[in-house]
């Protein structure tokens, strides 16, 4: 596809690497030349400096042939404008990243009235997940396929585990229908476990599973399953009003600790009557303890400035039992990062990326069995993926006892007809299921390609 | 420096070689001549080194600007070397020094020789010549681009280190789909000018070895007259026509072909381009009609167009000998060696683009102290050209001067007059080919210089057709100082650890 991306900043430039990572033609414009540069060194895409808004420039992008414009300045109104632009100027069909709360109650209207075909809002995604992750309390990664209805979890076994020492199969029990390990990381290694795999204390096991039976299983492995009622969130910008809002709305008791004072009743305004605002630094111990957290059960740290985040996260983990979150905005330093103790870590830029790459996958899809949704996992090292069958091939209708796989490859998970399916030898993928592949190799674009 | 990428890519440049040298062998088995087997034993040995070179992938694929340009000022240097090859083994040309002249000149589309007699080389080896020509002309790692599958765009600084001009700009948002744009352009007018030249009546093996010499603008001819052999004006007004389109900048035919005529036709450059050819042919012509062609003006203007053509699309190709012209006229045709063609062409000298931006950045200065307090910004093509592609100008401007005047002092120790020894370094520098004095002229070759010499041009050559800076990182201490330590650090180590084995 064609693909136009306006705004170079963190997601615009994330965007424009995975994209042409999966065999797009990205045309990336900016009005800062430098932003150009920094995109077109790196990634194999044309640049073009320009006011994105402007006819003219979108004509040099070559908005004639393009399929898709991708509007990600830190503008709402000049993304929604390009997208008019684009609109009247080609048939394409267009993306904007609109952040301002003030719309966020327009929404459908900008979709129905304005021809846009999606909008998305990073700060909200961001708040949606760490909603989720503070809902599922032992889970500290939580990927969705089938549109929310199968759930990748990740988990660490605690070292008391009652499982652990045995193999997935008599650790399963009575459970193993319905609950599916894919992926054991043991140090630096990466296992795609069998039903004999043994498993060890500390081990991170990511399954799949849908949340009703997610609770019993992390009954059993002696994680604590007991619901979350009081979060202290660090930082008061847009994915804090977003998050407190929601978590309200569920009934979670939420605290806000920001500096600014002028900012801290602007939220006191907008926000439900049974959030508390706090005025003060939330790098102060003191502060932090006084406002109770060693007996909050959530905690999330986002500021704007990644280090203080990362910093009060481990601050928080070794002092205290509550489930962290940590915002990471900026920092390259990924695989560091997994590696602190500092539980969950969210990356607002790839969260939104993997969104839109998702709906141009989608886009694509009309015809074959194509990947719908992709999540890198492990550091990168295991990507599971989504496909949707829509064709008939070598894998549909055959018991999966009868396929041969690639090696380091689970089928996981299918979903037929809104129910979930942990498949066992004797089932078999059918026409109009979804499903689920984990992987550890990189090469799948088909459904057809999981075969050895 | 990711010394494994450079030599994987190395490889890959060995393998394209081998596949091309296939054609002079081809050429050879048609006409029976027994010289092909040079060709053939030099093809295999470079394929095999390369498919070693390149069977496993390298694991780390970390490629900057650095290793970019390295791999560039290597891969031609190698390329100079192995061609150079075959003309030893069949004796046509004993000294590899000469050889290596040769081939330089070719790949780097100068066309300055050093053989006396072209004629008397056998037909495998004339054509192998003008196809280096061909091969040089787009570049090899250009053409690496398009059949090789390499990802990320750090590849783009491949493309970059290679391509004339001050900034190289995509056509489309792919690197490979912009190199097989290029290339089909390219393959389209050679194969244009071919069919035009075969109907005027020009042989078949002429016709394409003359237009493989246009369109790379190299000018190696398979007559000892070059062109002035084919008396002809609609030939030798063909391959006039042709420099000076092989000298334009691709790109404009790429929007003549999406059809974006006004991007096109608005190009700054061009004008320029066409402005400064018709300026030097009708002062040239008037230069010349008293003295060398009283009767007719329209020789005069005929021989002017093609010498104009040949120096300013740095092609080489002569139907007169302009060397005996009036000074005037000779001055005229110095100043267009170092003008050259345009940007992202496949002629060589500073390109026209570099000569607009260092006028127009020299008038701002001016402006400037007139208007202290103004701002005052350089514009191409109405839009404004940052201070950096302005500070990488000026800079590659002094280096050329510099890179001249000291290949100028070294070339003359061998005390030719001061016409040579000037000409003789322009004309390779800036990919001409015939110098403007007697002896290197159209008419003369570049036998006579000692070896010193010889080396200083080929290195001219090479700096010239890269555009000095692939040359100049390959050969400064900086590049290497890293690396060359992590060598020997590895070495010392290794010896340490023998040592220990050694005395426990």
């Amino acid at each position: 596809m064609n693909i136009i991306i306006i705004g170079c900043g963190k997601v615009g430039a994330t965007l424009a690497e995975q994209l042409t990572n999966e065999g797009h033609d990205i045309t990336v414009v900016d009005v800062d030349p430098d932003a150009v540069k920094r995109v077109t060194s790196i990634c194999d895409v044309m640049g073009i400096v320009g006011n994105g808004v402007a006819h003219r420039v979108q004509k040099e992008a070559g908005i004639d042939y393009a399929d898709l414009l991708i509007a990600m300045t830190g503008s709402d109104e000049q993304n929604l404008l390009s997208c008019l632009i684009a609109k009247k100027a080609s048939s394409c069909i267009t993306i904007a990243r609109v952040r301002n709360p003030d719309y966020i109650t327009e929404r459908s209207f900008i979709k129905e009235k304005l021809g846009i075909s999606m909008i998305v809002n990073p700060e909200l995604e961001a708040a949606n997940e760490i909603t989720r992750l503070f809902s599922i309390p032992s889970a500290i990664e939580v990927d969705t396929f089938a549109r929310g209805r199968i759930e990748l979890m990740k988990t660490i076994l605690p070292r008391h585990s009652p499982i652990a020492g045995m193999t997935i199969k008599n650790a399963l029990g009575k459970l193993s229908g319905r609950i599916l390990i894919c992926v054991i990381e043991r140090g630096s290694e990466v296992i795609i476990p069998s039903g004999d795999t043994m498993l060890c204390a500390g081990d991170a096991i990511s399954f799949v599973t849908t949340r009703k039976d997610a609770a019993s299983f992390f009954k059993k492995a002696g994680l604590p399953s007991s619901h979350i009622s009081s979060v202290v969130i660090v930082g008061g910008g847009k994915i804090s009003f977003y998050l407190a809002q929601k978590l309200s709305e569920i009934g979670f008791h939420v605290k806000i600790i920001e500096k600014d004072k002028e900012h801290c009743e602007f939220l006191t305004t907008i926000l439900p009557n049974d959030v508390v605002i706090i005025n003060g630094d939330g790098s102060d111990q003191n502060l932090l303890l006084e406002e109770g957290v060693d007996t909050a059960d959530g905690f999330a740290s986002i500021t704007d400035i990644d280090e203080e985040n990362v910093m009060l996260s481990l601050f928080v983990r070794s002092n205290f039992t509550a489930k962290t979150v940590t915002k990471v905005n900026k920092l390259n330093f990924e695989g560091i990062i997994d590696k602190l103790d500092i539980g969950s870590v969210i990356y607002p830029k790839y969260i939104t990326a993997e969104m839109i790459v998702s709906y141009v996958r989608a886009l694509e899809n009309t015809t074959g069995s194509n990947v719908q949704t992709l999540y890198n996992i492990v550091g990168g090292k295991v990507q599971a993926l989504e496909f949707n069958v829509r064709s008939q091939s070598a894998v549909v209708g055959v018991p999966l006892s009868a396929l041969r796989l690639k090696p380091g490859l689970l089928l996981c998970c299918i979903s037929r007809h809104g129910q979930i399916i942990i498949p066992g030898g004797s089932d078999c993928v059918e026409l109009g299921d979804t499903v689920v592949v984990v992987t550890t190799s990189k090469s799948l674009n088909d459904l057809k390609d999981i075969l050895a | 420096m990711n010394l494994r990428m450079i030599s994987y890519l190395l490889g890959w440049v060995l393998n394209v070689q081998s596949l091309c040298m296939l054609l002079p062998v081809a050429v050879g088995i048609f006409y029976q001549e027994p010289q092909w087997q040079a060709f053939g034993i030099v093809a295999f040995c470079s394929l095999l080194l390369g498919v070693l070179l390149t069977l496993k992938k390298p694991k780390r694929t970390a490629f900057y600007t650095k290793e970019g340009f390295v791999t560039v000022a290597m891969s031609w240097l190698m390329l100079s070397l192995c061609g150079a090859v075959p003309f030893v083994l069949t004796k046509e040309i004993p000294n590899y020094i000469d050889a290596v002249f040769e081939m330089a000149s070719g790949y780097t589309t100068t066309g300055a020789s050093i053989l006396t007699n072209v004629e008397a080389l056998s037909q495998c080896s004339l054509f192998w010549r003008s196809f280096s020509h061909w091969i040089g002309g787009m570049g090899v790692l250009v053409f690496l681009l398009m059949i090789v599958p390499l990802t990320g765009g750090n590849m783009m600084q491949l493309m970059k280190a290679e391509s004339p001009g001050p900034s190289v700009e995509k056509l489309v948002p792919r690197v490979r789909q912009t190199a097989v744009i290029l290339y089909s352009i390219y393959f389209a007018l050679t194969l244009l000018e071919i069919l035009m030249l075969l109907a005027g009546g020009m042989p078949w093996f002429d016709s394409i070895t003359t237009a493989f010499g246009t369109a790379g603008t190299g000018g190696f001819a398979i007559k000892n007259a070059s062109i002035g052999y084919y008396h002809s004006y609609y030939l030798q007004g063909v391959v006039t026509a042709f420099m000076l389109l092989f000298g334009v900048n691709f790109s404009v035919y790429y929007f003549l072909l999406s059809r974006k005529y006004r991007q096109a036709f608005g190009s700054e450059e061009l004008r320029w381009y066409f402005g400064i050819v018709a300026v030097a042919i009708i002062c040239i012509a008037r230069n010349i009609h008293a003295g060398f062609y009283p009767d007719s003006w329209f020789d005069a203007f005929h021989n002017a167009a093609f010498s104009v053509s040949t120096v300013i699309s740095t092609t080489g190709f002569a139907i007169s000998d302009f060397s005996q012209w009036p000074q005037a006229s000779k001055f005229i045709l110095f100043l267009l060696m170092f003008i050259g063609a345009s940007a992202g062409s496949t002629g060589g000298g500073m390109k026209v683009s570099r000569l607009i931006l260092l006028i127009k950045s020299s008038l701002r200065e001016i402006t400037a102290i007139v208007h202290p307090r103004g701002v005052h910004l350089v514009k191409l093509d109405k839009k404004r050209v940052s201070d950096d592609v302005i500070k990488g100008t000026t800079s590659y401007f002094t280096l050329l001067i510099l890179i001249y005047a000291l290949s100028v002092l070294l070339v003359s120790f061998d005390n030719f007059d001061m016409t040579t020894s000037m000409t003789s370094v322009a004309a390779t520098l800036n990919n001409i080919g015939p110098g403007l004095a007697a002896g290197i002229g159209p008419k003369g070759n570049y036998a006579s210089f000692s070896v010193l010499s010889k080396l200083v041009l080929i290195f001219d050559m090479l700096a010239g057709r890269l555009e000095l800076f692939p040359m100049l990182v390959l050969f400064s201490p900086k590049t290497w100082k890293g690396s060359l330590g992590a060598i020997k650090r590895r070495i010392s180590w290794n010896r340490k650890s023998m040592y220990q084995e050694k005395n426990p």
